[in-house]
This record gives C-alpha cells, structure tokens and sequence, in this order.
C-alpha cells in the first residue's frame, strides 16, 4: 500500500519539478528544480527494483553534473527582463519547434511498446541488479561502452585545449624547483658592521641579483 | 474504542511505530554526539595549544553545549533584504537534513541497521555528495559577496574531492566484493582493509577532511579572507542547523571510515572475550578515534592555499588513486583472492 503511494509522490514532484525548471523566472530556481525534478526520478527508480540506477543518477547527475551547471548559472549576470524582449518575435520559431517534438512524442507512443527486446537478458533473482549490469555492460556491450568511453574522452581533451592559454607574466608556484633548492644558494650570511651599512647592504643586493 | 485498538495493533502502524523508534534510536545519541563534539573539540585544542577551553559551564565544562544552544535560540533570525528567501531558509535545513538521513544505511553491529540496501555504500556516496547544495545555496541566496565566494571554493573542492573518494571506494569494493556495507565489514574480519590498503586509508581521510571543509582545507569559511564564508548572513537558528550538518558530517564521515576501513563494529582482534562488548561500543570508540584525528589535525596544521588543494586534488590524488584501482585490481586476480 505504501509503494504506490510513494510512486504517486515521486511522479508527482517529477512532473511539478519539470514544469517549475521552465516556468521558474529566476534561472538559479530553474537548476534547483531540474535538481529536484533528477531526484525524485531517483526515487521512480528506486521503486522499479533499480538502486544501482537510482543511486548513479544522483551520484552523476545531481551530485556532478547539475553542481557544474548550477555553478555557471549562478556565475552569469541574467537580466530577465531584457531577456524577455524578444520573445513575441521568437514565438512563432518556438511553437514550430514545440509542435514538432509532440508530433515525436505522439508517433513513438503510438508504436508497440513491447518491452520484449529489452528483457532479452536471463534476469535471475540470485544476483544484485549491479552485478546483473556488470556482465551486461562488460560482456555484451564491451565494444559500445568503450566507444562511449573514448568519446567522453575526446570531449574532455577538446574542451581543455580550447580554454587553456598560458598568459606571460603570471606567476606560478614550482614545487619541485621549491624543494631542490638548497640553503648555499639562497641564504647568505654577511657579517654588518653598522657604521657602514650601506655598502654592505649594496653587496648583498649584488649578490641576490646574480642568484635571480 | 476498538477500532481504535485495532488501528494501533495493525501490522502496519506497528511497523511504523518501530521504524520511528529505529530513526530516534540512531538520531538521538548522534545529536547529543555532536553537542560534545563542539565541547571536544574546544578542549582538546585547548589543550594541544596549552590553554583550558571551556571549563566553567558545569563539571568539567559539560554544560557548554547546551549553554551554546540556549544563546543561539534566543538570538533574533535575519533574513536580509536581498536574499532568495525560500532558497535562503532551505539551504541550512537541506544541511541538516542531508546529514542525517545517510546514517540510515551505516551498521552498528551485526544486523543493527535501519535500511540494509544492497547498494549502501553507494547511498552514503550520493548523500555526501549532495552536501554541497547546502552550502552553494547558501552562499548564493545570501545576495552578499563573502557568502557567495565562500559557495564557490566550497562547490569547487567538494566536487574535486569527490573523485578520489570515488575511486577509493572502488578499491574497497573490489576488496571486499559487495556494495553493502553489512558485507563490507564482514569481509573484514580477518585484516581491516587499512593494513591492505593503507596508502588509499590515508587518501580517503584526506579527502573527508575536504569534503567536510574542515582544517586544512577550511577555505569555504576562512575567516582570515571571507569573514566566515557561506554562513556570514546566518544567524541564530539557521546558522545553528548548518553548524550542527557540518559536525553531524564529520561524525558521518568518521563513521564511514570506520566501516570501510577499520572494520565497522568487529573487535579489533578475533578473540572470543572481545565479543563481550557489544559492536556498537567497539564502532562508537573508532567513530571517536577518527575524530580525535580530525580535530588534532585542525590543531596542528596551517590552511591550503587554494592553487595547493586543487593541485593535491587533481594533480597527485587523481593519478594515484587510479593507479591503485588498477593495481588492486590486478594483485585479486593474480593471486586469487578475488571475493566470491
């Protein structure tokens, strides 16, 4: 009695969740609904029989990928107000574009949805559903789960060699250059006499300069 | 009157009733824990920096937290003109919350569990790593600047951390062979993990200090640059509930070092007379030893500088946590000791 109650909740504040991410004014609410929106899906997964599922949606996206995302919104200066000027120019494009995904949306749900394909796995009640994927993912799909793999990989060089740039003239800490350096070449003792400071303190400034 | 009885004696509301008793079972005794954990931390660095600390509220200074408590309470809550006030009220709340509810999953003793899932251990990672919306809610829903760069560095050096955590716990379920953290412990009940895997024990305690923003890495709420960081804004009891989640963290985070490295609720030897103490004492007393490390680690050390805690993150965690994923992994499979 209690797992369709839950169920009811969760798809609820999926689908409330959803609809706030657009309907949210204020960008920052409009993360923090997705958040919430990948969260209670979380909680759909859980009550399918998938923890494996459900606990890598929240690991990955919720505790990963939306904190990056919240990140960069938060670090954008928005002005709603100039962002709503083009918007009954833009409402035509944004219907067209709206009326072509439901269409989507229509001709897939009209299909047959049979689930027999993706049940085509011996499912044994023996093993956890996290070794179940394990010899899935590392038998069948080997071939596709590296590809996927060397993509990710591909990104994340192209996205390093895009932003890095080395600007002249920032400094930057050596620690191993810190380390190897010894005390003969950096400390240097000068007995002073003070009555005639001054020369002494010009040798020494010398002497630094030829240790830079 | 009998529908009453009926409806209370239903095996519904019984159930119920003993889940509520569970949760207060473990929550209370972590609350009153973390109300000594403010009052150790005071005297034992006191102590380490030849000082008293605390000593006049009470015997020993016992009555410290509940004094500390009482001010807090009667200060006035302020919500400041330009914060997002939902957001604003939401994040200490979602700190607090956040800390409490991974406690579901860590075993006391044999079987002493509120929710044995089969992925637990993954649970406590997703949990702690939800911790950070606390905090970048915080620093954003302030409308302040030292609040909100406080949110940023915090958001930045979680996530880093994270990783290595990741993979380290990699190394202990490969160890040990299941994502539940009942097996965890018993695979560990001839050698606690952190003689095998010592270099990654060291790496893991590491990285909670970071995770839970305590010394060294405090930089979130350095308060020699930011004031205090995220919570400048806060006052009184909201400020309260996200002092509370940090040190109901690091008891967390104790308590999830215990469990995969130092053998959860076993004895510390496989001696029959040490079975005599029950396995919540012997998890209580690691829980309390981990601790102990914590803050005499805050006694002791000068805070990271910021270009250093990433670098330590990315630069020499990352690469080596990684090697020793694959090096565990080969050493089980080539000398068969792979768990079944």
């Amino acid at each position: 009695m209690i797992a369709p109650l839950f169920f009811y909740l969760f798809a609820f504040m999926t689908v409330v969740s959803g609809l706030m991410v657009i309907l949210a004014r204020n960008p920052v609410h409009s993360v923090l609904f997705l958040i919430l929106s990948f969260f209670n899906s979380a909680g759909l997964f859980v009550l399918l029989g998938a923890e494996f599922l459900a606990m890598l949606l929240v690991v990955v996206y919720v505790g990963a990928v939306a904190v990056l995302f919240l990140f960069v919104v938060m670090m954008l200066d928005i002005n709603i107000d100039e962002m709503r000027q083009g918007f009954r120019q833009h409402l035509p494009l944004g219907l067209v574009v709206g009326l072509i995904l439901i269409v989507e949306l229509l001709m897939i749900f009209t299909q047959d949805l049979s689930t027999d394909n993706v049940l085509a796995t011996n499912l044994s009640n023996d093993i956890s559903n996290t070794a179940m994927i394990g010899q899935v993912l590392y038998t069948e799909y080997l071939l596709n789960f590296q590809v996927a793999g060397l993509i990710l990989l591909v990104a994340m060089i192209g996205a390093i060699t895009l932003t890095m740039r080395h600007r002249e003239g920032v400094k930057r800490q050596n620690i191993s250059e810190q380390n190897s350096r010894t005390r003969d070449e950096t400390v240097q003792i000068v007995s002073v006499d003070s009555h005639v400071a001054p020369k002494v303190l010009d040798d020494s400034r010398a002497a630094n300069k030829r240790l830079q | 009157m009998e529908m009453i009885t009926g409806f209370l004696t239903s095996p519904m509301i019984i159930e119920l009733i003993w889940t509520v008793a569970q949760i207060l079972a473990v929550i209370v005794p972590l609350l009153i824990a973390v109300a000594y954990l403010t009052l150790a931390e005071r005297r034992v660095i006191g102590l380490m920096q030849l000082r008293k600390g605390p000593n006049v509220v009470g015997p020993f200074g016992l009555f410290q937290p509940f004094a500390d408590a009482l001010k807090l309470l009667s200060k006035e809550t302020i919500l400041p003109s330009g914060a997002s006030k939902a957001v604003f009220v939401i994040a200490p709340m979602l700190t607090f919350v956040l800390s409490l509810v991974a406690w579901a999953v860590i075993p006391f003793g044999e079987g002493m569990v509120i929710a044995d899932v089969n992925v637990g251990i993954l649970y406590l990672f997703a949990i702690s790593s939800l911790g950070v919306y606390g905090v970048i809610m915080a620093g954003w829903a302030s409308n302040s600047k030292y609040p909100f760069l406080g949110a940023m560095r915090s958001a930045a050096q979680m996530i880093s951390y994270e990783v290595s955590l990741g993979l380290v716990i990699i190394t202990v379920i490969m160890a040990a062979g299941s994502l539940n953290l009942s097996d965890i412990v018993m695979a560990q009940k001839d050698m606690w993990f952190f003689i095998p895997l010592f270099p990654m024990f060291v790496i893991f305690f590491i990285s909670t200090l970071a995770e839970t923003n305590r010394a060294p890495f405090d930089l979130p709420e350095g308060e020699s640059e930011l004031v205090a960081g995220y919570f400048v804004e806060y006052s009184s009891m909201s400020f309260a509930l996200f002092f509370l989640g940090e040190y109901a963290n690091m008891i967390l985070m104790s308590g999830m070092t215990t469990t995969l490295f130092l053998g959860g609720w076993l004895p510390p030897f496989d001696w029959p007379i040490l079975y005599l103490i029950p396995g919540p004492i012997w998890f209580a007393l690691k829980v309390a030893l981990v601790l102990f490390v914590f803050l005499w680690v805050r006694a002791t050390t000068p805070r990271y500088r910021y270009d250093q805690l990433m670098r330590l993150g990315w630069k020499i965690f990352l690469p080596f946590t990684l090697i020793f994923v694959v090096l565990t992994g080969g050493v089980l499979l080539g000398f068969g000791l792979l768990p079944q």
